[in-house]
């Protein structure tokens, strides 16, 4: 009979809001087996945490029941305090109380009958729980990067310092992300490519970082420390190692009109092209969909001019497969679509343009060359109107745009209405906003200089209309300082749409089996003490992927992904899983039932004697699990049908015993 | 004189796998998405951790109704788990089916780590039809009853 010590936590008002913990802790007093039962504000804590260290000592508990959080939160936190008394960590059971209880039950009365089930079972499953011990599984010391905008490119680069190998793999042909797009940079005013650009330099020339550009992560398999990877290198038509970079094929290929994508369309490139001046790798692509040699066989004008001859017309795809200890996502944002919010016309005026295009228009490497030029007929606007929140705290508008505030457009704005009144003193530049979101190191002071100094008028209110009227905007607001309609005659109109993670991120989430919110960016492990792992253990999370960011703070996450991947990598070992499948030989058929549903091939068969009542000997083949293979699905156990397969940690008795305790 | 009856509430297990649904869970509490309380939760490292039988357990011994939580097909924590669950379950319900137990009172959900809205809505659902159908009785064993 186990001796089971039941610990209820408040956690603060989290669980005690709702269940009442005292009648919880009272009530279970009285369950098989529980010798204690006690309940504290915060049983995580050094003083909760102690509570059953004595309770372990003095009353020569064999279970623990903690009745808390979900156990993905505190479970292993638990089972260090169980371990340090003494006690085998995997006697340790959680009782959800709070996440699947107290937040998503209001009524007292129900919440507390609830977690008293919650509680039952949990003690019914510890009064089955038999004392295991992990075995141990290699790291493979490599890291994966997923992305190669900044926060890839930080996170790659601090990994390597530290002498692991890194890849980084990249949808676009080049590393750079959006970073690359930008010209200037809040609220430094610092050029952006000047700053980025030496850190691309860095990746390419660290001998520790592998770019896989125009690539995509096609699979995952595995675990912490052990992850199998695929990765698809989607052709580019052009040998990487033996191109120069040297362009002559992107001056000379016939397909001129070809939105450029790295200028958001504002220009054309050409179907053979090199995204940008400092791309890295510095290396052609061709476009598939519009290369007339790939379409239908004629051209081959580029494979003509290459004097390297890195020109490869029958290339295909290629897929690489590799073993990685650890995996940072880095997927980062898009602007969201315009195409919802018809109301500011951007659909039918070129001369509506969003932020991030204002940004390749303001940009010396940009489609004017950084001259600021109205799209439609190339004059310089002498009326400028930037609208915030296009999209951001969308709260009545949820399927347009999002709830959550971007973060970032405050601050580029005042950026952008700051750099046009600093190069064009002559231009009017109205901001319509809904409030001045500026914390920051220098963000408000910033934002002050662009209304006091540069004298941008900022206006408290929302834009409600904007129509193109005879070559102008008519942008209708209003102003809700003064309470009154405004009609202003605008020559550009620039729009701050709210930031959405990349569309990558969801699938990439679902091999990964990490968890994400609702907006999709990828939820944290704890949103204070553990911002930048993921629930899901071995998986990491940089920039924007996890939530809305500037520049300095996705450095600052990249840095602290690294340094948790670092911690894991420079490990030797890691424990396993010790929740395997065993099967009692003494009731194995040898049928390979198991062996034939186990996905990992951790089932072999053995031939082995069994002395038989009579005195003879007699061979049978029966099953053995290799422990250190063996994931602990439990699959096999359905399977078997002499009833000889268990899974440790989650026996069948077990089970049913919470099964019985939550129906009686 | 008349006699006050508590509201009928159904009994409902659930079962959900640790790496998605569990998690969605834990997503619709973080995210305060009410669902009822007569929703109880049983984690399972796996989908296909479920025996038909713990669910026949559970009608056994007083379910109302049983409800099985797994990984997307194809998003299995451990490859393949999820899609034996949805061939042993497709058998447990033409037996269930056979034995007269009404097709609604059994449910197999796919809910990933990031769908707690969906978790707790796919709960609501659930509770609700349960709750229209009424108390089992078909397959409740009462000398389980204390």
């Amino acid at each position: 009979m186990q001796r089971i010590g039941v610990f209820v936590c408040h956690c603060g008002t989290n669980i005690a809001g709702t269940v009442d913990v005292a009648a919880v802790s009272e009530a279970l007093k009285n369950e098989p087996g529980v010798v204690y039962s006690t309940n504290y504000q915060y049983m995580c804590s050094q003083a909760g945490q102690d509570i059953i260290k004595n309770a372990i000592a003095e009353h020569g508990l064999t279970g623990i029941v903690v009745c808390s959080c979900s156990p993905r939160m505190h479970e292993a936190t638990f089972r260090k305090t169980a371990a340090a008394a003494g006690l085998n960590s995997y006697m340790v059971e959680i009782a959800n109380i709070r996440e699947q209880c107290s937040w998503v039950h209001k009524d007292m009365k129900t919440g507390t009958e609830k977690a008293i089930i919650l509680g039952k079972a949990a003690v019914a499953k510890v009064n089955l729980n038999a004392p295991l011990t992990p075995g141990e599984s290699p790291v493979t010391k490599r890291a994966l990067v997923i992305g190669g905008g900044i926060a890839g490119i930080q996170t790659a680069l601090d990994i390597a310092d530290a002498g692991f190998p890194v890849d980084i793999v990249e949808t676009k042909p080049t590393i750079g992300g959006k970073m690359a797009q930008l010209d200037k940079t809040f609220p430094t005013l610092d050029c952006a490519a000047c700053i980025l650009t030496p850190k691309m330099v860095d990746v390419a020339q660290n001998d520790k970082i592998r770019i896989f550009s125009y690539s995509e992560v096609t699979d995952v398999k595995g675990f912490v420390g052990n992850f199998d990877v695929t990765i698809k290198r989607r052709a580019r038509y052009v040998k990487e190692d033996v191109c120069t970079g040297c362009g002559a094929c992107t001056e000379k290929c016939p397909q001129k009109k070809i939105p450029n994508e790295f200028n958001l369309g504002m220009d054309n490139r050409r179907a053979i092209y090199i995204p940008f001046a400092q791309a890295v790798p510095k290396v052609a692509t061709i476009d598939l969909d519009h290369c007339n040699m790939l379409k239908n066989g004629k051209c081959g004008v580029c494979a003509k001019v290459c004097a390297a001859g890195a020109i490869d017309y029958n290339a295909k795809d290629e897929y690489i497969e590799e073993k990685y200890g650890a995996i940072v996502a880095a997927t980062g944002f898009n602007p969201i679509s315009m195409d919802k919010f018809d109301e500011f016309a951007y659909s039918q005026s070129k001369d509506v343009i969003t932020s991030l295009e204002f940004e390749r228009l303001t940009n010396a490497a940009g489609p004017t060359g950084g001259k600021l030029l109205r799209p439609s007929d190339g004059e310089h606007p002498r009326t400028i109107v930037f609208v915030q929140c296009v999209g951001s705290r969308c709260d009545s508008c949820a399927q347009k745009g999002k709830e959550y505030c971007s973060k970032i457009c405050c601050m580029y704005t005042a950026k952008h209405a700051m750099l046009t009144r600093d190069k064009y003193p002559d231009t009017d530049v109205y901001v319509f906003y809904i409030d001045v979101r500026t914390p920051g190191k220098n963000f408000d002071e910033f934002y002050r200089r662009a209304v006091e100094e540069y004298g941008v008028h900022y206006i408290k209110g929302m834009v409600g209309k904007v129509s193109p009227e005879g070559g102008k905007l008519m942008v209708q607001a209003s102003d809700l300082i003064d309470n009154k309609q405004l009609r202003i005659e605008a020559d550009l109109v620039v729009l701050a749409a709210a930031i959405e993670p990349d569309r990558s991120a969801r699938p990439l989430a679902t091999m990964l089996t990490a968890s994400m919110d609702t907006n999709d960016f990828f939820t944290e492990a704890h949103p204070k003490l553990r911002p930048v792992e993921s629930p899901t253990a071995g998986v990491f999370l940089s920039g924007t992927c996890q939530g809305p960011k500037d520049i300095p703070e996705t450095v600052a996450q990249a840095g602290a992904a690294a340094s948790k991947v670092i911690g894991l990598l420079a490990k030797d070992k890691l424990m396993g899983n010790p929740c395997v499948a065993h099967s009692d030989e003494n009731m194995c058929n040898g049928c390979s039932t198991c062996e034939n549903v186990c996905p990992y091939g951790a089932i072999t068969y053995e031939e082995k004697e069994f002395r038989m009542p009579d005195r003879t000997t007699r061979i049978r083949r029966v099953a053995r699990v290799n422990e250190a293979v063996c994931q602990g699905c439990g699959c096999c156990t359905v399977a078997c049908m002499s009833g000889a397969m268990n899974l440790k940690g989650f026996k069948n008795e077990q089970i049913l015993a919470e099964v019985d305790a939550i129906c009686r | 004189m008349s006699i006050s009856k508590e509201p009928y509430r159904p009994l409902i297990v659930a079962f959900c796998c640790n790496w998605c649904s569990y998690a969605g869970a834990d997503l619709a509490g973080n995210n305060r998405l009410a669902y009822p309380a007569d929703v109880k939760i049983i984690r399972v490292p796996c989908s296909c951790r479920v025996n038909p039988t713990f669910i026949l357990r559970a009608f056994q011994r007083g379910a109302d109704g049983v409800i099985l939580c797994g990984c997307h097909p194809g998003d299995c924590h451990y490859t393949s788990g999820n899609y034996y669950t949805r061939r042993r379950m497709a058998l447990l319900f033409s037996m269930l089916d056979y034995l007269g137990i009404e097709r609604e009172r059994t449910r197999v959900e796919w809910v990933s780590a990031a769908e707690g809205a969906k978790f707790a809505a796919t709960m609501n659902d659930f509770c609700e039809t349960v709750a229209s159908l009424g108390e089992n009785k078909r397959l409740e064993d009462l000398r389980c009853k204390k």
